[in-house]
């Protein structure tokens, strides 16, 4: 018996799973510098989020949703990596378990699961926390304490909150930047901040890994970067007294972390690399519209977040450039 | 320098594990199944009877309206059947089943080895050879080459490319013919510019095939304008529009020819056949076909009779192995899979490939992750994964305006999907429920 389909009768062998463990993989170089940095509480967090994202989705697709189980594809494991990247190191376990049922359930699961949602789960997840425990989300434990320090912690400022905070209290710029950790600790990550985005060096290492793979391309990350630096830099040009510098911008909060995980996430990006260009530009100007002009310190989860909800529209008006759209070209 | 075309595109594993063995002869088998459609167009009419003895080179269909293409008998024997049989394309379709006896040849025919270089018959004489010959495009279009030669008024050709890309992973028809009759094709690409009046011709050929590009460029001096394009692997370089962006970096225009921009492409099988043709009087009987496959005892280049059927391929190629899922006639990327294997050799048929039964298995589909891999691969810059969902709910009018009539059917998209979505199926069937709305809209 011969079998019989349509052409072509070859694949790649690329797979969702591999995909997603591809980006385990990029994830672990931020994992190690967070677990080097915070200790135990990083490891705790981190673990406890996978477990529960894999847990929650088994839960919900067996029992609620009743269709076929789809945990081995490991999407519900980077979500819950994710999940803990962007959260302080002493959170307690109870808040990241409602951290993860936030971030499956509503943010994957409500939706249709993997492929459905329209809003990055993992940042769905740590929004809700961020408005509903505004504290405990904004006490980030200082760098290089004791290894078995978890909630514990000696917790201080992020750069990006003292910045938010001498500019409230009319300090220039310059003298902030002396009590702000230098552009070496940023690049190193030994600052206080969520456990995963603070080592600028680690999140790189896995675009270059990621960019490699193939498994993304280079247009979001690249475009929020240009634009957080062009928008940031024309501020600084103006007034240097007031606004911080390009690099600074680039190096603190969760802006790498957001440009190279969170905004690259399939399923809530645009589909073709002109939609992405629109969408990481979108990003970068929100991120800093709220960092210089908002109330928050923070704003990359806000502009992807709003961004992804533009994902439809930019998919329907930005369209793929066409073999032979033009009329004639010599 | 090698070049190559930059929007989309694939790299699969090239599996070339025959581009090592030269062409050999495949015996007359006891029957051949000549189908009088090879070609894109009007089938030939049959000029045989049931009974009438033919000998090898003697026209049994002769092609009828403008887009048409002659047959030719590749034996010597007795017609025994005119029939509609299976094709390779799964068709039930007019053919002359011939039964063979000793070969011999129409007096004409020059059966001789040597090479002639010169061309002594005048323009219109040489196309009215490759009418003849009953030349059709031998990548696998198909499409007849005379009424191809004949270009539409007003247009202009400045450069004729030819194809040896052979982008199909397995294949190397191609490549073995460019290695072993390297200057007849290169007569025949001179004939072929005679015919079109341009004065320069370049054959594109994949840096896989180092060798082919060394032995052509070491001969291509001797012949007036002809120059040999390195171009790097990649999938599907061999398609006209993407060898002329290669090559010539001009842009085709969506829903134009290649003469648009003025170039003109042909196969190098299609080149050595117009050698024949003119050279040495020589209809199209015969090809190179490769049969390979990891499973097979030896994967070979066969230069096979016309309407020879499959089965004697794989014969000779050491027999159809235990465990084979599938049989592919062409590659694996654009060809289709066969039902029998009682299905002859077509003008078109560059390969057939053996898979094994693991292979042959689709994978389980999944949820689209939205990884916008479809779109990146597509090398006409399309979005295979909307016109998956148009073409799935029957949004006909919306898939036409998201320029689904572009699409080539390369397959890149459901090659690379990570979840193994059947993007190509979807395509086809919305190409298809196209096709039925104009076809009501035309009878309201």
């Amino acid at each position: 018996m011969l079998t019989i389909s349509p052409s072509p009768h070859m694949h790649s062998g690329e797979s969702v799973k591999k995909l997603m463990f591809g980006v385990i993989i990029a994830l672990m170089p931020a994992f190690i510098v967070s677990v080097i940095y915070y200790g135990i509480g990083a490891l705790i967090i981190t673990v406890t989020a996978m477990l529960s994202c894999a847990i929650f989705e088994y839960l919900i697709q067996r029992f609620i949703l009743k269709k076929q189980l789809s945990l081995t594809d490991g999407s519900a494991l980077v979500t819950g990596m994710l999940l803990a990247f962007c959260l302080p190191a002493n959170l307690p376990v109870w808040l990241v378990v409602l951290g993860s049922l936030i971030a499956i359930g509503i943010g994957k699961m409500s939706f249709g699961g993997l492929g459905n949602n329209p809003f990055n789960p993992a940042l769905v997840g740590r929004v809700v926390l961020f408005v509903s425990f505004p504290v405990k989300m904004t006490s980030y434990p200082d760098p290089l304490q004791k290894w078995f320090n978890y909630t514990d912690a000696v917790t201080g400022a992020t750069p990006l909150s003292i910045v938010k905070e001498g500019i409230r209290n009319q300090d220039s710029i310059p003298d902030i930047m002396a009590r702000v950790p230098d552009y070496l600790d940023l690049f190193l990550g030994k600052i206080g901040g969520s456990s995963g985005e603070v080592a600028a060096i680690a999140l790189l290492l896995g675009l270059i890994y990621m960019l490699a793979r193939k498994i993304i391309t280079i247009h979001i990350p690249l475009s929020i970067i240009l634009t957080v630096t062009v928008f940031t830099g024309i501020l600084w040009i103006l007034d240097p007294v007031k606004y911080a510098d390009p690099l600074f911008h680039l190096l603190s909060g969760g802006l790498l972390l957001g440009a190279i995980f969170m905004a690259t996430d399939y399923v809530t990006s645009p589909m073709n690399p002109n939609g992405m260009w629109i969408y990481g530009i979108g990003i970068g100007i929100i991120t800093v519209l709220i960092r210089v002009f908002g109330a928050y310190p923070e704003g990359v989860q806000f502009a992807i977040l709003t961004m992804n909800a533009f994902v439809p529209l930019i998919n329907k008006y930005f369209k793929p450039t066409r073999f032979g759209e033009k009329p004639i070209n010599e | 320098m090698y070049k190559t075309f930059h929007k989309g595109g694939v790299h699969p594993a090239e599996n070339k594990l025959t581009a090592e063995s030269g062409i050999i002869d495949l015996p007359v088998p006891a029957l051949v199944t000549i189908p009088v459609t090879q070609h894109i167009g009007a089938p030939a009419r049959v000029v045989v009877k049931k009974g009438d003895n033919v000998k090898t080179g003697q026209i049994i269909g002769q092609g009828e309206g403008f887009v048409s293409s002659n047959i030719h008998s590749s034996v010597t024997g007795t017609v025994s059947k005119i029939e509609k049989f299976i094709d390779s394309s799964g068709y039930n379709r007019l053919a002359v089943e011939i039964e063979t006896s000793d070969d011999e040849w129409v007096e004409n025919i020059d059966l001789c080895k040597e090479l002639i270089r010169e061309i002594t018959l005048p323009r219109p004489e040489l196309l009215k050879k490759i009418q003849e010959a009953g030349i059709a495009g031998m990548g696998g279009a198909t499409f007849p080459t005379h009424v191809k030669m004949f270009l539409p008024q007003g247009k202009t050709v400045d450069h004729l490319l030819v194809n040896g890309a052979e982008c199909e992973p397995y294949l190397t028809s191609d490549h073995v013919l460019m290695l072993e009759k390297g200057e007849e094709i290169l007569t025949g690409i001179t004939i072929a510019m005679q015919v079109l009046g341009v004065t320069n011709a370049v054959i594109g050929i994949e840096k896989n095939k180092i060798n082919a590009i060394g032995y052509l460029e070491s001969h291509a001096a001797k012949y007036n304008g002809i120059s040999i394009q390195g171009l790097k692997v990649k999938y599907p370089q061999g398609s006209e529009k993407q060898l002329v962006k290669s090559i010539l970096k001009r842009e085709v225009p969506s829903g134009g020819l290649p003469s648009d921009v003025g170039a003109v492409v042909f196969n190098v099988g299609t080149m050595f056949a117009i050698y024949e043709a003119v050279q040495k009087n020589k209809p199209l009987i015969d090809r190179i076909v490769t049969v390979t496959g990891r499973s097979l005892r030896s994967p070979s280049n066969f230069r096979v009779r016309i309407g020879t059927h499959m089965a004697d391929l794989i014969k000779a190629a050491g027999g159809l192995p235990e465990n084979t899922g599938k049989v592919i006639g062409g590659g694996p990327m654009m060809g289709k899979a066969l039902n029998s294997l009682d299905v002859p050799v077509t003008k078109g048929t560059s390969g057939l490939l053996i898979l094994e039964e693991k292979e042959s298995r689709r994978k389980p589909i999944m949820n689209c992750i939205r990884c916008s891999k479809c779109v990146s691969v597509c090398p006409m810059g399309l979005e295979p994964y909307l016109l998956m969902i148009l073409a799935e709910r029957r949004f006909c009018e919306l898939i036409e305006d998201c320029h689904i009539g572009d699409c080539m059917e390369c397959g890149s998209c459901s090659y690379i999907c990570p979840a193994n979505r059947p993007l190509l199926d979807y395509i086809r069937l919305g190409k298809a429920r196209l096709r039925e709305l104009k076809r009501k809209k035309k009878e309201n």
